[in-house]
């Protein structure tokens, strides 16, 4: 049993458990990706405590409940004031997505959003290189259309290095099909089969 | 070696396109030269190392390696499940969803490739995902990718239910899943690491 299978509430020997085992490399592999983004062989671009922190602030932001517990859980064990702050953060940032600009043919198919604004006493909390982790996780979670070549300039002014900016970048992308994933296959445990 | 490559020239598309686009990135990726087994063990196939997208992305081996094998067992195991066009459907439909213009041009290409309907596949790129399909399973794949899509999540049994009348199986609804969950992490990485050019 992996993580999806535990956050889907898939037990062994189960209908899903069967239906999962028709892909075994995507199930293997997903489960990769998360052994190689939470206990990675190198953790010198991106520390685990940053690790922690931005995917407890997405899981809540994608608000699939038991993801948003699951990693809230794993940051509190870790580190509890930034746990605080992240949980602060998430309240400041919750919205639907996706939206963001469209540009040339499509700008009339712009969908305008909230930006994350992190109060200063926050900002303190989370230190300078979570806060460009955490603006930059947002937009990335609700509006990544809205992405550009300037939005990672704050990412390397706060230390972030390409190697970093790209485990950044996975970590939350992931966690945007980790979370997609187990709500489908909740869905689908809940249907029973055809 | 710059953490953020040099501005250079771009001519951005101004709507969806089945056409071929380019994509430059706005990190530095690796240079080919420096590449080591470790990489490549990262890039799974050797001829990726051309790209720089994915020489980008091999800045950590360890996650694009799991994450290229998940991506060719969604897509490209076809020993059961839904058919290839569907699953590229499902590809383009996040994609139009997100805005990744990029993504789109790719799957959409391939969903006409596989299924010989261009025009439906057009109106998906030109009118949204709100466009008639031309099929029930077409709307219903469309339905369920855009509901996994947003945020809050409201894929749900009214989705399922759709997808089984259309008449898929449970295996092919997880590959519904799958390739629209997949492509919610392919968008946000084309979309925020580079950007793509005509030509």
């Amino acid at each position: 049993m992996d993580v999806i299978d535990t956050l889907s509430g898939i037990d062994a020997g189960s209908r899903l458990d069967e239906l999962r085992s028709h892909r075994l490399e995507a199930r293997e592999q997903a489960q990769a990706t998360y052994d190689a983004l939470f206990s990675p062989v190198d953790d010198s671009a991106m520390s685990p405590v940053e690790r922690q922190a931005v995917a407890a602030f997405v899981a809540a932001l994608f608000d699939v409940p038991s993801a948003e517990q699951y990693y809230g859980r794993l940051l509190a064990d870790v580190d509890p004031a930034i746990a605080a702050a992240v949980t602060d953060a998430v309240e400041l940032g919750r919205g639907a997505g996706p939206y963001g600009a469209f540009h040339g043919d499509l700008a009339s198919e712009s969908q305008p959003g909230p930006e994350l604004f992190l109060t200063p006493q926050l900002a303190d909390a989370l230190g300078v290189r979570l806060v460009a982790a955490l603006l930059h996780a947002h937009m990335l979670a609700l509006h990544p259309r809205d992405s550009a070549r300037d939005r990672l300039q704050p990412l390397v002014d706060a230390g972030w290095s390409a190697d970093g900016i790209v485990t950044l970048s996975q970590l939350v992308s992931f966690l945007a099909f980790q979370v997609r994933v187990v709500a489908g296959l909740t869905v689908l445990a809940a249907e029973g089969s055809r | 070696m710059s953490t953020l490559t040099t501005a250079t020239e771009v001519t951005p598309p101004p709507r969806f396109t089945q056409e071929s686009l380019g994509w430059v990135p706005w990190v530095e990726p690796l240079d080919e030269l420096d590449l080591t087994e470790r990489h490549y063990e990262g890039l799974v196939q050797r001829p990726r190392a051309k790209n720089p997208y994915f020489r980008l992305l091999a800045r950590d081996p360890e996650v694009l390696g799991a994450r290229t094998r998940t991506d060719l067992d969604i897509f490209y195991n076809t020993a059961d499940g839904l058919g290839r066009a569907e699953r590229e459907l499902g590809a383009a439909v996040a994609s139009r969803s997100n805005g990744c213009v990029y993504c789109a041009s790719v799957h959409s290409a391939f969903a006409t490739h596989f299924s010989k309907r261009s025009d439906d596949v057009q109106r998906l790129l030109d009118d949204g995902v709100a466009a008639d399909l031309g099929d029930e399973t077409w709307n219903a794949v469309r339905d369920a990718v855009v509901a996994l899509t947003a945020t809050p999540v409201r894929f749900g049994a009214e989705h399922v239910v759709a997808l089984r009348a259309a008449g898929l199986d449970d295996v092919a609804v997880l590959d519904v899943v799958y390739s629209g969950a997949f492509f919610n992490w392919a968008n946000r990485l084309m979309l925020s690491l580079g950007e793509p050019t005509v030509g």
